[in-house]
Formats: C-alpha cells, structure tokens, sequence
C-alpha cells in the first residue's frame, strides 16, 4: 500500500549490555522514548518493518562487500554476540521471502542492492528490535548499509536507496514501515569510547529534522571522521529514512550518555 | 600474512559456534588455518587485545573476540590503552586512538 511509518534510532549495545551503568533518569528517559516509538509503530499497523541497520561483521565481511543489502529469508535469528554480554536472549524474527522478493526486484531499478536469504541480527537489529517488538509481533525485513568496511557508499547513494525504499514500500499492497539504526558522532569500541561530539550531533539533527537534503549530503567521510568519528559513517541511515519519509522529523530524544558510547537517539519522521 | 587475514580470523570466530568451540578446544590449531605472521599469530595465541587493537583490527570485531575471550568493558578499554602505549600507535585502518593515552571517556 505505502510506507507507513518512519523513524530512526540508535542501536549501540551498551544500551542494554551495560544498561546498569548508565545514570538511572537518563536510561529510564531513553527506554521511555524507545517505549513511545514502539507504540506510534505499532499503531500504524504495517504489514513488514523494514529494519535498516549499519551492521558490524555479523553478515558481510571484506570478502565480499555489499554496500547495499536486504534480507529475503522467512526467518532470521540473533544476536551473534554472547546474549549475557549484550544482554538480549537469542531470538528468532519471521521474514517474508515473497514480499522481499518484490520489494527488492522495484528497489533494483534505482539501486544495486544485494538480496541474502540468510541473515544473523547483530546489536545493530538486535538493540532496536529488543525496544519495538518485543513479544516478536513483527514481520521484519533487515537492510544494511556499510558504514564499516571503507570504501564506502557516497551520501548521494544513500539518499537514492532512500528513494528506492520509498518507491518499492509504495509498489507493494502491503503496509511497509521503516526504523533505520546508527549512530551520530561515535568512537565505539576503541579506547575513545564514550567520546561524543554533541554540538556535532545537535547540528546534523538539525538538518536531518528539516529533511534538508543539500545540508544533509554536505559532509564528507574525511571531515566526518576527523569531527565524529569513524561511528559518524552511520548517518547514511539516517540520510536513507529521511529521503525515504520526505517530510519533517520530530525528535523524541536525544542525550550523549557516555557509557552507552553514543548520543542516544530517538526520533520519528513525517511521510509526505 | 596481512591485517585482512587477522580479521577474518576473528570474524569467523565471532559469527561460527562451531569456530568457537575449535579455538577454545585448540587454539593453535585454529590459528593454523590462517596464514599469519609470528607478531600476529603470538597475539591470537596470548589474547592480547592491546596488540590486536595496535596491528589495525576494526573494534566492531575486536571487541566481541575481547568479550568471547571474558573480557570485562572496562578491562577491553584499558587493554587498548595499554597496546597503545606498550606499542606505539595504531598502525593500520580506521580505528585509531583519539584521545590521550591516560584519558578514560567512559567506562573507566
């Protein structure tokens, strides 16, 4: 039928691995607004929940790098991480091969992506999945940016994937929605951890919020890296949901908790 | 052999469970089914998430080889800070050290 819903957040695995070390009101507000989206995401009934990760060697690997990928299996399962480390049970989620199947063969007019009838959720699916379904209600569809393994797709690319989302989402009688996950500036898993550019954060939200394409695509991997971190490569998702959305975003959280090792982030966008 | 093979031994390793129960059975002879070098090899062999972290391993992979291998959060933090400053910088890819040798972030 349409895209249904679209909403980005983050998908960092302190966020539940090490949600004991976290200031109590500053966890409690983030899962309070992961609680919020899990609602207004359910109340718009979709048929699928396209989950868009930027995910870290669980599938894909140098070997053979896709910048773009999207499941087509009927069952996916995760995390691959040590479930007491992340602190998430190993779960299975149920895809739909058919629906993949057709969202993918319009997705391909526009966008290369390469399609997997295999799938291991990482933290990167895990963490979001955990927030906004919980009792595994969801048929879940995951895609994958790589924001990892430079080279790496350019922004403008990434915009276009959102296009082709938007455009396949529209092709189908089904009701699509779209969570995408990442970070904004980060440092994770090296000794910087924890280090979070929050004036960076505040101004990328900013144009993400006004769906500003032009200032959205003004970044380079080079000054992103220098300002945010190699963590910062994750905004292609953002940049996805936003051109897949098209209207204006609505913030329902954003706070830098260091032990979470990300400036959390919980927001939803209007479809136009 | 190169920073590329390194990885993708402890790629395997995070996403296989059979891969898992092979190194920690017989780590030597899991190792042998990577052409590594001695530097690289003796890192695998002693855990030493310092010296993996300095030869250039991505941390999204380094850090679940840090958390199979019992590593506490903070520990994994500091064993990095530790490589940094027991063998110099960083020498290949992208995730290098920002902040000072001493400066704990998070997690500390």
């Amino acid at each position: 039928m349409s895209l249904v819903f679209t909403g980005v957040c983050s998908h960092a695995p302190g966020i539940t691995g090490r949600e004991d070390r976290a200031p109590p009101e500053q966890r409690d507000a983030l899962y309070a607004a992961y609680g919020d989206m899990r609602e207004a995401l359910h109340a718009a009934k979709p048929d699928a929940l396209i989950l868009l990760a930027a995910e870290h060697f669980a599938n894909f690997f140098m070997n053979n790098m896709p910048s773009y990928a999207i499941g087509m299996g009927d069952r996916y399962s995760g995390p691959i991480e040590d479930p007491d480390w992340l602190r998430i049970p190993t779960r299975e989620a149920h895809g739909n091969p058919d629906l993949s199947r057709r969202l993918i063969q319009e997705m391909l007019q526009t966008v290369d992506v390469a399609y997997c009838e295999e799938w291991q959720f990482d933290h990167g699916i895990m963490v979001p999945l955990h927030f906004l379904d919980p009792k595994s209600e969801l048929t879940i569809i995951p895609a994958n940016i790589n924001c990892q393994g430079p080279p790496l797709t350019p922004l403008h690319r990434a915009w276009a994937f959102g296009e082709a989302i938007r455009r396949a989402a529209d092709s189908v009688p089904e009701r699509i929605a779209l969570v995408a996950t990442g970070g904004i500036s980060h440092w994770p898993a090296t000794p910087d951890s924890g280090r979070i550019n929050e004036p960076w954060d505040r101004e990328f939200l900013k144009r993400w919020l006004a769906n500003d394409r032009e200032a959205m695509l003004d970044y380079t991997d080079a000054a992103t890296y220098e300002e945010a971190g190699q963590g910062g490569f994750e905004i292609r998702t953002f940049i996805t949901a936003a051109a897949a959305a098209g209207g204006a975003g609505h913030l329902r959280y954003y706070e830098a908790i260091p032990i979470f090792a990300v400036g959390c982030t919980v927001a939803e966008m209007e479809i136009v | 052999m190169s920073l590329y093979t390194l990885s993708k031994l402890l790629f395997t390793l995070n996403r296989d469970a059979a891969a898992k129960e092979d190194f920690k059975a017989d780590p030597a002879a899991f190792a042998d089914r990577f052409v590594l070098t001695d530097e690289e090899r003796a890192a695998i062999m002693e855990r030493d998430i310092g010296k993996l972290f300095v030869l250039g391993v991505n941390g999204q992979i380094l850090m679940h080889f840090g958390a199979l291998c019992g590593v506490e959060w903070s520990d994994y933090l500091q064993q990095m800070r530790d490589g940094v400053k027991q063998h110099g910088p960083v020498r290949e890819g992208i995730y290098a050290m920002t902040t000072g040798i001493d400066e704990k972030v998070a997690g500390a």
